[in-house]
């Protein structure tokens, strides 16, 4: 079973290390991870996505809670969120496809952000199934390269993972 | 206070009243080797820095109080691991301070560079590279906090060479004040509540208690619960002195050596009573077959262990002294069931089916006698470590400890070399008893080294190595489990063990014979110094009862 994980962290060097360094020799597998800052100064937030059966997850959850740097830890997938992943797609585009490629991209409402002779980078952002069928639809021109952030999430409402105030 | 980064740790050491420490001098630490030079703290010089990081844990074991050992850069530091992973695996509170190459160094694979932080991740409960010296002061009263609160555990403080000669503003705090980390000492209430009522309920209880009642020093709580209710207690190798092992209530150790008692009552009551303790797999065997019968009421400190390999029915997350003192509020004797008639049952297990070997007068020396023998010359009182192997399970089958801290054993990481330094540490715990180091032949010459320290510091402890000429638990498995091909488990051509003890300036003794074993245990006893005694015993001597690995824990090779 797919579960998300919202995991608020010390910003200290090393601390990615422990968190992935945790998942791998326990054995978990960790399919998709996503770092950045929060709101606070010195703390930041992994998004991580992992295969396992719900005993697992309670283990990681408690194994990742053990860690000294590790601030809270979230179960995200049973409540009611917003995820989204930003890709960057590189695809061939000969002067003659170009309309065609742009009419796809808006239908997407994904944005040409570069052009060149013979390709262009078209951003997106969505949840998974947007970004796999964008690529799905790109893969006709012929897609060169992609780049993409993982998924980040909130829960919807004004519910916080982690009250602010909590911290100090 | 201006002090430089060397001055500051040793003014930590002095503020966290620490009285010795353990340690190998080398290019990164010179600076911090030249302060305790000047301060004049004691500190014990071993031959090897695994045999520091061993030393720290015993001291720390025996004591309670954290142990402290310093090691150089790179292979210094590459050679406390074995020590920190052994201090980890069985939560044992340590602080390793490591000198590392100077900052501007580090990443550039200077000379006798190693990421001892990463590579030193998973075995400690956590760990610092301090790259400013503002941050040495409440790094060094993390390390020490971290390390001796919660599941305690082994920290490690990475402190480049430059950082020790720089100056900055030392203030010690007096309080560590961690968002990030908070361990749960009280037990949920309700949790407690419901774990009396099944206690009041149940007919075949028992209690299966571990390190975390030592290290929590639940040992008089325990003993007061089992006797209020009448339970049977059986300990982990790590919880031995949880209660006496003379106690009538005490069954021995379970699992893979358990005796027949321990594993019978866990096979058939209906609450198991897990107390510090995190089922491991030498305890539990199969464990689909493990406690079929029985509810479980698991306590520990550590949240992440309950769940971990069994499910527990009333789970309590709290300080074993803690939620066992709540409990027994909780219970007043007139109102418990009887258990009478289970206790009868397994007492009488515990009658019929106790651990055997025989001695026949006159022939091969047997270890288990060995044992024996040192357990009734010491009269129990003797704070035993171990080393890892056969030595190991009849050493904590047959010298059976009175009080918590008095046997100290490698469980969870089973590090062979580990006894002969960690007793130098229990000894400088306590100077004035006796410690003794039951070794295997071939644990002690991983370690051997540490003979030197010993003489030096004339650090009285006694080495009786129970000589098989075998790695004899790699020997028992190959003729259980290998068609008895010995594959490179013969340890003949090893030294002269008195020989060696001699050349190193110790007493050497050797026995042969059963009739022998007395006096020169005697003799050994009352010799001032380190002394080794070389018992040359049967070389083909099994531990019984055996469970075979991955089957239930009641199908005992031997055991009847």
């Amino acid at each position: 079973m797919k579960r998300m994980l919202a995991i608020l962290v010390e910003d200290r060097p090393g601390v990615l290390t422990r968190v992935s360094g945790l998942f791998s020799r326990r054995g978990y597998n960790i399919q998709n991870i996503a770092v950045g800052r929060t709101m606070e100064p010195g703390i930041s937030r992994m998004t991580v996505t992992v295969e396992a059966d719900p005993l697992t997850v309670e283990q990681i959850v408690k194994q990742l809670n053990k860690l000294v740097n590790v601030l809270k830890v979230s179960d995200m997938t049973d409540e009611p969120s917003v995820g989204r992943e930003l890709m960057l797609v590189k695809v061939k585009a000969e002067p003659g496809r170009r309309s065609e490629i742009q009419q796809m991209a808006a239908t997407f409402r994904a944005k040409i952000i570069d052009l060149s002779p013979d390709s262009m980078i078209i951003e997106v952002t969505g949840d998974e199934q947007k970004l796999q069928a964008f690529l799905m639809m790109m893969q006709e021109f012929g897609i060169k390269e992609i780049a993409s952030t993982g998924k980040i999430s909130l829960l919807r409402g004004s519910k916080i993972t982690r009250d602010a105030k909590a911290l100090s | 206070m201006r002090l430089t980064g060397a001055q500051m740790v040793l003014a930590c050491l002095e503020a966290e009243n620490v009285e010795v420490i353990f340690g190998f001098p080398g290019g990164a630490v010179l600076t911090l080797y030249d302060e305790i030079f000047k301060k004049g703290i004691r500190h014990i010089l071993t031959r090897h820095e695994q045999g520091a990081a061993h030393a720290a844990d015993g001291y720390a074991r025996a004591s309670g109080k954290p142990g402290v050992v310093i090691a150089t850069s790179g292979p210094g530091a590459t050679n406390l691991v074995t020590g920190i992973a052994t201090a980890y695996m069985d939560s044992i509170p340590i602080v390793a301070i490591t000198g590392q190459v100077a900052t501007p160094l580090i990443g550039t694979d200077a000379f006798q560079e190693a990421d001892i932080t990463g590579i030193t991740m998973p075995i400690t409960k956590h760990n610092y590279l301090v790259k400013d010296i503002n941050e040495l002061p409440y790094v060094l009263k993390e390390a020490f906090h971290v390390a001796c609160t919660g599941r305690k555990g082994p920290v490690l403080i990475d402190l480049p060479k430059d950082l020790q000669v720089q100056e900055g503003e030392f203030a010690y705090p007096a309080q560590v004040e961690m968002s990030t980390y908070r361990p749960t000492y009280e037990g949920h209430t309700g949790q407690i509540t419901r774990a009396a009522n099944a206690i009041k309920k149940a007919k075949r209880p028992l209690l299966y208690t571990g390190g975390g009642v030592i290290s929590s020093g639940a040992h008089e709580e325990l003993l007061e619960l089992s006797r209020r209710v009448s339970i049977p207690v059986t300990t982990t190798l790590t919880g031995m002195g949880g209660v006496p092992c003379d106690y009538d209530f005490f069954l021995g150790m379970p699992g893979m050596h358990g005796t027949y008692a321990a594993n019978n009552a866990i096979n058939e009551s209906d609450l198991l009573i897990a107390v510090g303790v995190r089922f491991d797999d030498r305890v539990t065997g199969k464990l689909e077959t493990f406690a079929p019968q029985a509810q479980i009421i698991h306590i520990d400190i550590d949240p992440a262990e309950i769940g971990k390999n069994v499910v527990a029915h009333i789970p309590i997350v709290g300080d074993v002294r803690l939620v066992l003192k709540e409990l027994l509020k909780r219970l007043q004797s007139a109102e418990t069931h009887d258990t009478r008639e289970w206790c009868a049952k397994v007492l009488e297990w515990k009658t019929a089916k106790p651990l055997r070997y025989r001695q026949e007068p006159g022939s091969c020396l047997k270890p288990q006698f060995v044992i024996e023998e040192l357990y009734r010359l010491t009269r129990g009182e003797a704070i035993v470590t171990t080393d890892v192997g056969q030595h190991q399970m009849w050493a904590a089958q047959y010298y059976r400890v009175k009080r918590p801290r008095a046997l100290i054993s490698s469980g969870g990481l089973g590090t062979m070399g580990f006894g002969f330094p960690a007793a130098i540490g229990a000894q400088m715990a306590f100077p004035e008893k006796q410690v003794i180091c039951i070794a295997g032949d071939g644990s002690f010459q991983m370690n051997s080294q540490e003979l030197a320290t010993a003489v030096c510091y004339n650090i009285p402890v006694k080495v009786a190595i129970i000589n098989n000429q075998y790695l004899g638990m790699v020997r028992q498995w190959q003729k259980f489990f290998y068609g008895g091909r010995y594959a490179h488990s013969s340890l003949a051509g090893s030294p002269d063990f008195v020989k060696l003890a001699e050349a190193y300036g110790a007493r050497g003794f050797r026995v042969t014979r059963p009739e022998e074993t007395a006096a020169a245990i005697d003799t050994a006893l009352n010799t001032p110094g380190p002394v080794v005694i070389d018992f040359q015993v049967d070389p083909e001597e099994n531990v019984l009862p055996m469970v075979a690995p991955n089957t239930s824990i009641v199908e005992m090779i031997g055991g009847e």
